[in-house]
């Protein structure tokens, strides 16, 4: 079972934004539906710490309680892009709240109950701005209906604020609580004809809103996965096959049990060499009282494995492959005009490979999970999961149990990137504590998430530019191959998707007469997954590279060139050139299309930003890029210089960015903040390699992340104000970076870069 | 097994454990400090920074045999009410992102600070060298560590 990734899969297949559109009916069914910690219904009373509290819950999102507590459910996963703020305070502006008093609530993975949870694709914004709009909005004229009965006026005259409705001619003001009463008469507005507030007279969308959990963070109390504790708990570290399929023959459990605080040691089995996105892999579990205590144990198990058939994977050697295949003609995945023709009456032409290497996810926090089976055979979850519902389902299968038997609780996720959308490790804790009866936390060493990841995978790029008589680029044929995130489930899925090729390459969005875009067929011996920006990172460092180059050859500015290139602002579909679909992150495209003008403009800016031309003229080495992804667009300029001992240094970063309209400004900065300093460890530092079917590094000290004193020092966002529709700024500061980054350091070495990492320029 | 006294957080405890066992793991599981986090084991990425007798050390590869007889402190017992400057400024500038790694990252900022009350960008880019934050918040890291400074 796979579930829908809009990203990979197109509109059509997700049914996301769903948010509650309650008749009156449905709104009492949801009341008496509600449990525990979320109270939903105007009927619905308990007694509280001072009698009786009711709690008015015009949808699922939010509630009212007769104590003035609004309380709004987060529902997708916070891994550090500020979503858990962002969404809630779409919420409480629209509502009128009091922001500073609102209680933020983590949704249970419940798709029946809050919609699509897959905090994935960067799509959170994308999807619920105007869900979460509505949800304050039916509260807030349910709250000005009622406020106009009590006082007898037209609720046109009244607004809320902080917690209150206000009716400005008379002066009154009523809390909102001091309103349930009367709410319980009122009803669900229609929700075609809602009123929603003006953008300029949002209080918090479009400003720099602090995240909810920062003081808690500061002050060492946010909870994680790793994190969780229950009563009884048990600890288990697993040893993994170290080769994608491979299978246990013999272990050594009395050596394991020997260790103090060792209790059980559980065999977990694999799902072959492909074993899909959701299944564990083949294993050996040490349950014990205690992390060291497992952790020992493990370290005396002596497993003896067949390695089966992927034991002689080397990946210099399939690198060599894919290189020799993008020499060949490919699949056809998009085509314009006529490229062989093209070349045939080309002045220049240019061709360059391009490779980049397997990345780990390295999320900060290692996988880890608590899972605890009950004596009444439901299994409730703690997780750092980016997709609870995908992981309920999962378990659920695992165990041959019904979903509705299986809570997800939604912990902090220390990072995700793409790493904790599988839930393997979520099953390993529900299987494991069915297994022993007690509950269980899975913890991941270092070691384990560098060897068993869902990696990004490597890749081969071969493109060929041809250029006229007058030097105008004529002709670009593109070749491009990696084994596919598909290749992890079937042995048969050998060409990237129509979804990853739409990431950054048949989505060529420049004004070139003869277009040829081809894949080429290469197996999948680990597991692949999705790194934030996913197919995109190797993409536009190959694009972007290259139009760096063809600038020079050209003699052009790259910016200007760039500009140029994107022709006359038009919006593109693809459709007609596309040998396949395209996806387009999930959306429509008549809804989302490619506007070149939009790409110019954010070009533009970064270009005076960065006062790139007197950069130039001032000898500076800088570089740029631009790039859309998840439909929202981007161009960055590095500069580079090397300090007084001659290290090379990135001083300043400049980005431009269209997401749309703003939501929570200072979280967009700090995305593009971090996306700089996550690419740099792409473009710099970190690279997986496979011999014998394993992976070559260990932790840390082997993959690298950039520290502080490689990490780009000055980083400046500027954010395009605007009126359409907000997109996400999760993945899209990564991909443009690491070839402006590229083509900064060719200003200053003189050398071009064609294979990532580039290590040697920072040692 | 063995006992160890210890002196956590200003408070004296005891702890029954496998002397080789890791700070971090003593604190994480048997004295429920979860504030310290585990990101790698072997002292290269810092998100289990407490201070022992005031220096900034890696708790994951710090046997706790070692510890007995030296005060520590862990995020938890960095201030009593979250108001340290390095706290303070941390907050102030929204420095954090998933906030894992940010323990670590702020037990080394404040052993920086207190024996350093005002260093350059040189010394603390060289003193947080043993962070790594995935996220990439290390410019609101450097520039919180200077609004702490100020206030020093």
């Amino acid at each position: 079972m796979i579930p829908k990734f809009p990203f990979l899969s197109g509109p059509k297949t997700s049914n996301r934004s769903k948010v509650f559109r309650p008749s009156r009916r449905e709104f009492l069914k949801i009341g008496s539906l509600a449990s525990g910690a979320f109270l939903i219904g105007v009927n619905f009373q308990c007694s509280g710490p001072k009698g009786e509290i009711r709690t008015f819950a015009p949808n699922a999102y939010l509630s009212i309680n007769s104590d003035n507590e609004v309380r709004i459910i987060a529902h997708r996963s916070e891994m550090g892009t500020g979503i858990r703020t962002s969404l809630p305070m779409i919420v409480a502006d629209e509502l009128g709240a009091d922001w500073k008093s609102v209680k933020i609530e983590q949704a249970v993975g419940d798709e029946a109950t809050y919609g699509d949870q897959n905090t994935d694709g960067s799509y959170s914004i994308r999807m619920f701005f105007e869900p979460m709009r509505r949800a304050g909005a039916t509260a807030r004229h349910m709250l000005l209906e009622a406020a106009g009965k009590k006082w007898e006026v037209d609720p046109a005259g009244c607004d809320t604020e902080n917690g209150q409705v206000i009716h400005a001619a008379s002066g009154q003001q009523i809390k909102f609580a001091d309103l349930i009463d009367l709410l319980q008469d009122m009803e669900i507005p229609d929700q075609e004809t809602l009123k929603l507030r003006k953008l300029s007279d949002y209080k918090l969308i479009g400003k720099d809103v602090p995240i909810y959990d920062v003081k808690d963070i500061a002050h060492g109390k946010a909870l994680f996965g790793a994190d969780m504790d229950l009563p009884g708990q048990q600890i288990a570290v697993i040893e993994r096959s170290p080769v994608v399929g491979a299978k246990v023959i013999n272990y050594a459990e009395d050596k394991a049990l020997e260790i103090p605080g060792v209790n059980r040691v559980i065999k977990i089995s694999g799902n072959g060499a492909h074993p899909g996105l959701n299944k564990p892999l083949e294993g050996i579990a040490v349950i014990a009282d205690n992390t060291w205590a497992a952790i020992k144990g493990r370290a005396a198990l002596q497993v003896e494995w067949d390695l089966g058939d992927n034991k002689d994977y080397q990946c210099a050697a399939q690198m060599e492959d894919m290189i020799r295949e993008t020499l060949e003609d490919g699949k056809l995945r998009r085509e314009k005009g006529d490229v062989k023709t093209a070349f045939g009456s080309s002045g220049t032409v240019l061709e360059k490979t391009y490779r980049a290497p397997y990345y780990a996810h390295a999320t900060i926090e290692p996988p880890a999970a608590l899972a605890h089976y009950k004596a009444d055979g439901t299994v409730e979850i703690w997780a750092p999961t980016q997709h609870p519902q995908w992981a309920r389902d999962s378990v659920a299968e695992a165990l041959e149990l019904d979903a509705a038997n299986v809570r997800v609780n939604v912990t902090l996720l220390g990072g995700g990137f793409g790493r904790k959308s599988k839930p393997d490790y979520v099953v390993e804790a529900a299987l494991l504590s069915r297994a022993i009866k007690k509950p269980v936390r899975v913890q991941w060493t270092r070691e384990d998430d560098i060897h068993h990841d869902f990696y990004h995978s490597h890749s081969a790029q071969r493109i060929k530019a041809g250029l006229d008589a007058q030097g105008k680029l004529i002709a670009w044929n593109h070749h491009t191959v990696f084994p596919a995130i598909g290749g992890t489930s079937s042995a048969d899925e050998l060409h990237p998707s129509d979804g990853e090729m739409g990431l950054g390459c048949t989505d060529f969005p420049y004004d070139v007469p003869n277009i040829r875009i081809e894949s080429h067929e290469a197996k999948a011996h680990t597991r692949i997954g999705w790194l934030r920006s996913v197919s995109n990172i190797h993409h536009a460092f190959a694009i972007s590279g290259m139009l760096d180059e063809i600038a020079e050859v050209r003699g052009m500015d790259p910016v200007e060139h760039t500009l140029s290139l994107l022709g006359e602002d038009r919006q593109l579909s693809f459709n007609e050139e596309m040998k396949g679909e395209y996806p387009n992150y999930g959306e429509d495209i008549t809804a989302y299309p490619w506007d070149t003008a939009r790409m110019k403009r954010v070009i533009e800016r970064v270009s005076t930003e960065a006062n790139w031309s007197k950069s130039i003229q001032d000898g500076k080495a800088v570089g740029f890029a631009a790039h859309k992804s998840f439909l929202t667009y981007v161009a960055c300029i590095v500069e580079v210089s090397r300090d007084e001992n001659g290290k090379i240094i990135v001083p300043v970063v400049h980005y431009a960015v269209d997401c749309g309209i703003p939501v929570n400004t200072d979280r967009i900065r700090s995305q593009f903040e971090g996306g700089a300093q996550f690419a740099s460890s792409l473009a710099m530092s970190s690279a997986i390699n496979f011999e014998n079917g394993q992976v070559r590094q260990n932790n840390f000290d082997s993959y690298q992340i950039i520290r502080m004193p490689q990490a780009p020092k000055q980083i400046y966002t500027h954010i395009i104000e605007s009126q359409e529709k907000p997109t996400g700024v999760g993945e899209p500061p990564v991909p443009p970076f690491i070839p402006a980054l590229c083509n900064a350091l060719y200003q200053l070495n003189g050398k071009r870069i064609y294979e990532l990492p580039v290590k040697e320029a920072f040692v | 097994m063995a006992q160890f006294s210890l002196n956590i957080n200003g408070k004296s405890v005891q702890v029954d454990v496998d002397p080789n066992t890791p700070l971090l793991w003593v604190l994480r599981d048997h004295l429920d400090l979860v504030g310290t986090k585990f990101g790698c084991g072997i002292a290269q990425c810092g998100a289990c920074t407490v201070h022992v007798d005031g220096e900034a050390v890696r708790s994951c590869s710090y046997p706790i045999s070692i510890v007995e007889d030296k005060k520590v402190v862990t995020i938890e017992g960095l201030s009593e009410k979250g108001d340290h400057p390095v706290q303070k400024a941390w907050v102030e500038h929204d420095v954090p992102q998933c906030g894992y790694c940010q323990s670590g990252q702020i037990m080394s900022a404040a052993s920086l600070l207190a024996r350093n009350p005002k260093p350059t960008d040189e010394e603390i880019t060289s003193a947080m060298n043993g962070n790594i934050c995935r996220c990439g918040t290390y410019t609101r890291i450097k520039a919180a560590i200077k609004t702490a400074s100020q206030t020093l």
